[in-house]
């Protein structure tokens, strides 16, 4: 009996969470649509340091991943097709690859491993020092002023990092194709986009926007629940980073499902 | 006294899990007074506090603040309460990420439609209020223990607030500034006719500043009267309080004879 009671207690405490999480979307949404409407705006200039941070201080983490990478898939693959004689085919595999899969996730999981955790530790540690509640005695509405920045400068910025981790993929693989492969500068970038559709970029970039929410979210989520000082704190940030990294994967799988299900 | 009554609580109850924090709190702050509550860490004063900022709603009873039953607003007219009142915390709670000039300007910058040049003008009369003018460009992590409290206050005064609440304003201060504190607080109270409601368990300002004083004791006020009331009270438990007598009704220790039980489980 015990063994069910903590099965059930396991269920009903991660059905709360995903509750409050849909409860904080549902509220950044309203601040962020229906703010502007009863002249209560979000800061641009908040905004604007959120993307900074967010997205110009990961572009190096990003690039140097993704252009990794893209030089991996290239030799990794190039071994299996040298066998066919079909060493022109790395080309299509790494920017199909890139687009479709490898850009977003991988750029989700250093931005998540970045920005979540700096989010889930700065509003963690306002929490803890009574600086939320400060902000809601002042009537500044925590998610307007803390949560709807973050959400926004994820959502921007992610698709945005995107493009240039695929870019970057795309080149790592042309400099193994090139420089060990031999094959023709020219003849490889036009097969990659012969083979590769605008649906490959778009579902891509459709994934890093859906990332973004979840990033943003579940980081404010977890900084602003913090309770019990410095420990809370850590456990915060490293619940956040863990969740964004499950939540990831388990998008991208469904997000995958979705666009594989509905090409007919 | 026949004055307008601005913060009233009647019959407030909070529990948090099996514990009963609130155990059915009346009180009743007059415009213009300096009121403290007072009692041990853990009665429930900065719950109390909470609930009477709006911040915590109680689970039975009924909190009114400058005439508005806050169980009964929203949240746009509960914004509307809370621009009136200013709150200084334990911890001062500044934003870290905020110099000490934007601490105090925020709410004004917020809340209100004033010029940038107003507001820096409103920003530098608050802090020479609290004597820390010039000290706007530093960041709250290069202030002392003292200067941040008063800058918490500088920025709990920025709206002109009607009632201003002060959790424990002198705690973990040097007696010159807890008395400085103790001082500005009169100030603003007879300079501004701000209502204060000061939760402290400091009782040399607590019969400095007070006009009245509740006791709490396990959620319950045990007393409300003016300081000279309180010190001749003939409770037993307000005497140990402000004597801070080991000794007495409110046991500090457990019993002792379990504790031989415990010990050897």
């Amino acid at each position: 009996m015990k063994f069910f009671e903590k099965i059930g207690s396991i269920i009903l405490g991660t059905l709360r969470h995903v509750i409050d999480v849909v409860a904080l979307f549902v509220d950044t949404l309203y601040w962020l649509i229906c703010g502007p409407l009863r002249n209560k705006f979000v800061k641009g200039e908040s905004i604007f340091a959120q993307m900074v941070f967010a997205g110009v201080g990961s572009l190096v983490i990003v690039i140097f991943v993704s252009f990794f990478t893209g030089i991996v898939i290239a030799m990794q693959s190039a071994c299996q097709l040298a066998r066919f004689g079909a060493n022109i085919y790395v080309a299509p595999m790494v920017a199909v690859g890139m687009a479709r899969e490898l850009g977003p996730v991988l750029t989700a999981l250093v931005v998540a491993g970045r920005v979540g955790a700096a989010i889930a530790a700065e509003l963690g540690t306002m929490q803890v020092t009574e600086q939320i509640e400060a902000l809601e005695t002042m009537a500044l509405n925590p998610v307007r002023f803390l949560v709807v920045p973050r959400f926004l400068a994820l959502i921007i910025m992610l698709p945005c990092l995107t493009v240039f981790a695929d870019m970057m993929g795309i080149l790592g693989g042309f400099i193994v194709g090139v420089f060990n492969l031999n094959l023709n500068p020219y003849r490889y970038f036009t097969f990659s986009f012969k083979f590769m559709a605008w649906k490959d970029v778009w579902t891509g970039l459709v994934k890093s926007f859906v990332f973004g929410i979840t990033i943003s979210l579940v980081g404010c989520y977890m900084g602003l629940k913090t309770k019990g000082g410095a420990e809370g704190v850590g456990k915060a940030t490293t619940l956040s980073v863990v969740t964004s990294f499950i939540l990831i994967i388990l998008f991208d799988c469904l997000l995958t499902g979705l666009f594989y299900f509905t090409q007919q | 006294m026949g004055a307008e009554v601005v913060i009233k609580a009647e019959n407030v109850v909070r529990k948090f899990g099996d514990r009963t924090i609130l155990n059915g709190i009346s009180i009743e702050v007059y415009k213009g007074e300096t009121f403290v509550i007072m009692g041990g860490s853990g009665c429930g004063k900065s719950t109390l506090l909470r609930h009477l900022i709006g911040a915590i709603k109680p689970d039975s009873g009924k909190v009114s603040l400058l005439g508005q039953d806050l169980s009964v607003l929203n949240e746009d007219e509960l914004d509307k309460v809370k621009k009136r009142i200013g709150m200084s915390f334990q911890s001062a709670a500044l934003f870290d990420s905020m110099t000490v000039g934007e601490n105090v300007s925020l709410p004004l910058k917020e809340h209100t439609k004033l010029d940038k040049n107003v507001i820096d003008i409103v920003v530098k009369m608050k802090l020479e209020m609290v004597g820390l003018r010039g000290f706007e460009a530093l960041m709250p992590s290069q202030l002392s223990g003292g200067m941040r409290k008063r800058v918490a206050l500088a920025r709990a005064i920025a709206m002109d607030p009607d009632i201003v609440f002060y959790d424990e304003p002198t705690a973990g201060l040097d007696p010159i500034v807890a008395g400085v504190i103790d001082k500005l607080i009169l100030d603003l109270s007879k300079k501004l006719s701000i209502t204060s409601v000061v939760v402290t368990h400091d009782m040399k300002s607590v019969f400095s500043i007070a006009d009245r004083v509740a006791m709490l004791y396990e959620g319950r006020v045990l007393e409300v009267g003016t300081p000279s009331q309180i010190k001749s009270s003939k409770n037993e438990m307000v005497q140990q309080f402000i004597n801070g007598s080991p000794d007495g009704p409110i046991k500090f220790f457990q019993q002792k004879d379990d504790y031989l039980e415990q010990l050897i489980k």
